[in-house]
């Protein structure tokens, strides 16, 4: 009997470890889903709810990646308000269709931009214009007046893979950009791959602002070792006059860099006494390559130091005050705050560690304030208004906030996800403002609407007035928000139509009666005049193969009336602001082509048409 | 004798007129030559896509649209849809009479002052009262013209209507309001004055019959 029990017993014993072992199974979400990604909605709803009619209290300007645009948002609502094209065609406002914005594109029809720089006074946003880079060696410039690419400048010589621009100096002196890919010099030059350590150079590059137009011009260049230039900043208060500037691959590898680029446990920030380069180059120093005068560091010692910073460094941040500049090693789990005053001492008493090149290379322990373990793959830091630092963590998809000067790491937030850039508001001036926060997230993995594959990035509105962090919203931008700024609202002044009398075209014409038709040899200028509901002239004959310029002037002066000129089978389409002028060339073909207004304006927009008349020859 | 009613009349005519209503018929004519520099009347329409509204200030000389000018274009962009005329100062004949005769006025007021009888002061009452109703009616005429000529070529057939000469009216999408401004109201206060300096006439003419 015992026996038998015993074998009852034993058959029962499967059933009851796999009941043990049931319960100890891998559970269906991580243990950190419970938090992640999620916000209290009665306080989040109250904080981002802008009622209708009312207006944001900040503008945030995101960059579009390769899209080649600005996107422009309301926070708190996270509202996308407009998009300004800089670098791609873009139809709905019939940017680089016209004469005058397609020259601007010069033939390129995309950009990579990556990040956006708000012009600056003392290091505060001024609200003037907004600088953009672009990886094809260019920065343009958007005048806030009227939201408008006013200048696409470059591509720059020397400059390959403009990733680490647009940085702007305090007093938007400059625009700084720098080379991602260096290349033999100057451009066209051929050498070959395993030259790449001694014979590719890269360069960083200073362009020139005009204070009282904003207009760019070339500025100055220093040679720098075959590095891959990623971010940078420019000192402000009592490091103004410098400029900071990441670097990973100091390993100077080709090939599979996600290896090759990734041996050394620290690579550089390249740290730049523009002040001093200016003087040089002023002073006559500099030679000319590709047509800019570019100063050696070799040959112009005290201008360029390097210091080592944490593995594969991102980001390099300047604090409000100046005072410390912060790096971020991507392959790290440290960000590291370094000193001023003591990058100073050390370059006063030659406390190097090493040289590249012929640049001093200061010694690490001399030039660190502190490495707080912020989390893993930091990349990029804001600040607050009371110390407060926020630094964005890929890896780990979170947010850290941690204090300057006591560098304890005070909360964490989930972010979905993976984080790469984050954007406080004025968060990167002399006076950032706290308030909000937007994690400007890579990946969305579904956390909208499903689009299909091809899924759109993400942007979490965070709440950073308190002591912890809170998700407030989240926002689904187009690609590829890199960098973004958030600057407040009535720092900016824009018009609502271009003033008449600040229309210097010369072939517009104000009045209905002056519309018209002249021409001169093979050429031919249409005047036409735009307003509700009719394109005069409403129709127009000229012959095959003239060269037509149609100057299209929109006589209107009440805001948000826009006027459009679609040409069919001409591949034509300009949008026409009130009070603009807007012109466009083509050789006329042989036929009728209907004309008509493609910005909806009025009850009889759908009668505003006209036709093309081209006689054959 | 008790003396007739014409020659009471006549001598209440002939007879000067006291410091008062000099004083008075003196600030008639200051308000009179003030009126140049007011609006005398405002057109106000709002409609759901203009939330900041459409003005229009008419003086006696001109009209003046508000946004600095834009609003008088824009009245005549959307009036061009239901074929009305389109607002211009040449489209007023008014307004190179009216400060001529304004200023007619004023010397009337001032010649009543300055040779103070009770004649003067009822000629200068009775133009001056003539040039308010005939203003007034010319204005009221200007509208009806307005919204009873239109094109019949128009894209947007209305009937024709009376656009409102004092208080509101819904027009299609348009509120209208149609309100006198200071220019107007300094005119009625130097009517007023005239009048005022009329009625003291009359009761110093009971005093010189007592005496």
């Amino acid at each position: 009997m015992r026996s038998r029990g015993k074998i009852a017993w034993s058959a029962l014993a499967p059933v009851v470890l796999a009941g043990v072992m049931s319960t100890q199974c891998s559970p269906s979400a991580p243990k950190s889903a419970r938090k992640a990604g999620v916000s209290d909605a009665a306080i989040a709803a109250e904080k981002t709810y802008v009622a209708p009619g009312d207006l944001d209290e900040y503008y945030m300007f995101s960059s579009g990646g390769q899209s080649g645009n600005i996107y422009v948002y309301g926070l708190p609502s996270m509202r996308h308000i407009s998009t300004i094209p800089v670098y791609s065609p873009y139809p709905a406002t019939g940017y680089g269709f016209d004469d005058a914005s397609k020259a601007m594109l010069g033939g390129y029809t995309w950009g990579d931009v990556h990040h956006p720089s708000l012009s600056e006074t003392k290091g505060d946003y001024d609200g003037r214009w907004l600088f953009a880079n672009d990886m094809n060696g260019r920065i343009a410039r958007i005048d806030l007046r009227d939201f408008k690419t006013k200048q696409i400048y470059g591509p720059v010589p020397n400059v390959s893979g403009n990733h680490s621009g647009a940085y702007l100096t305090p007093n938007s002196e400059y625009a700084m950009m720098g080379s991602r890919f260096s290349i033999p010099l100057p451009k066209g030059t051929y050498a070959p791959i395993d030259k790449y350590a001694g014979e590719y150079k890269g360069v960083v590059a200073a362009i020139k602002i005009d204070p009282k137009d904003g207009q760019m011009s070339l500025g100055w260049q220093i040679l720098m070792p075959p590095f891959d230039y990623d971010l940078g900043d420019a000192g402000k208060l009592v490091s103004d006059g410098w400029m900071f500037w990441t670097s990973y691959n100091t390993e100077r590898a080709t090939g599979k860099l996600e290896v090759t680029a990734s041996q050394r446990d620290r690579d550089y920030i390249a740290a730049v006494n523009w002040r001093a380069a200016e003087a040089a180059i002023n002073a006559g120093k500099g030679d000319l390559i590709g047509g800019v005068k570019v100063l050696d560091p070799k040959k112009n010692p005290g201008i360029v130091y390097l210091i080592p910073c944490s593995k594969s460094p991102h980001g390099v941040d300047v604090s409000p005050d100046g005072k410390y500049i912060i790096g971020s090693g991507k392959l790290a789990g440290i960000t590291t705050a370094f000193n001023f005053e003591k990058i100073q001492t050390a370059i006063r008493n030659k406390d190097y560690e090493g040289e590249e090149d012929g640049i001093p290379v200061l010694k690490y322990d001399s030039v660190k304030d502190a490495e707080i373990p912020v989390g893993l793959g930091p990349l990029h830091t804001q600040f607050g208004p009371n110390g407060e630092a926020y630094t964005s963590l890929f890896v780990d998809s979170a947010v850290a906030k941690w204090k300057l000067g006591t560098w304890e790491v005070i909360d964490k937030i989930p972010v979905s996800y993976s984080i790469g850039h984050l954007a406080a508001a004025e968060g990167d001036t002399v006076s950032p403002d706290g308030k909000y926060l937007v994690a400007l997230n890579k990946l969305s993995h579904g956390r909208h609407l499903s689009v299909g594959p091809a899924q759109p990035e993400s942007s979490q509105l965070i709440d950073i007035s308190d002591e912890k962090m809170k998700l407030l919203y989240d926002a689904f931008t187009e690609p590829e928000p890199h960098y973004a700024q958030i600057v407040k609202a009535d720092k900016i002044h824009p018009i609502e139509v271009y003033p008449k009398e600040e229309n210097h075209h010369p072939l517009a014409v104000w009045d209905v009666n002056q519309a018209g038709v002249t021409r001169n040899g093979n050429k031919v200028t249409v005047k036409m005049v735009a307003v509700r509901s009719t394109l005069t002239p409403t129709s127009f004959e000229v012959n095959e193969g003239d060269i037509v310029t149609i100057a299209i002037t929109n006589i209107e002066q009440t805001t948000d009336e826009l006027h459009g000129f679609g040409l069919l089978d001409y591949n034509i389409n300009v949008i026409v602001d009130p009070g603009e002028t807007k012109t466009v060339t083509f050789t006329a073909k042989k036929g009728v082509f209907p004309y008509y207004c493609t910005n909806f304006c009025s009850a009889l927009h759908q009668e505003m048409q006209g036709y093309l008349l081209v006689k054959p020859r | 004798m008790k003396p007739t009613l014409a020659d009471r009349s006549a001598r209440f005519l002939h007879q000067p007129v006291g410091l008062w209503p000099r004083a008075l018929l003196g600030l008639a004519a200051a308000c009179v030559l003030v009126i140049y520099v007011l609006p005398l009347w405002n057109l106000t329409m709002f409609a759901p896509q203009y939330p900041d509204g459409l003005r229009l200030d008419i003086y006696d000389h001109t009209l003046a649209g508000g946004n600095n000018g834009q609003d008088i274009k824009e009245i005549n962009l959307l009036n061009h849809y239901i074929g009305m005329h389109d607002l211009t100062v040449e489209g007023f004949t008014e307004f190179k009479w009216m400060p001529f005769a304004l200023g007619g006025i004023a010397l009337i007021l001032l010649r009543a002052m300055v040779f103070g009888t009770v004649k003067e002061l009822v000629d200068a009452f009775m133009v001056f009262m003539y040039f308010g109703a005939f203003s007034l009616w010319s204005f009221g005429y200007k509208l009806y013209q307005y919204g009873h000529e239109l094109a019949p070529t128009a894209a947007v057939k209305v009937p024709p209507f009376m656009p409102p000469m004092f208080g509101y009216r819904q027009i299609a999408n348009f509120e209208v309001y149609s309100y006198p401004r200071a220019g107007t109201y300094v005119m009625v206060a130097a009517m007023s004055s005239v009048t005022l300096a009329l009625f003291l006439a009359w009761r110093q003419r009971a005093r010189h019959a007592a005496a």
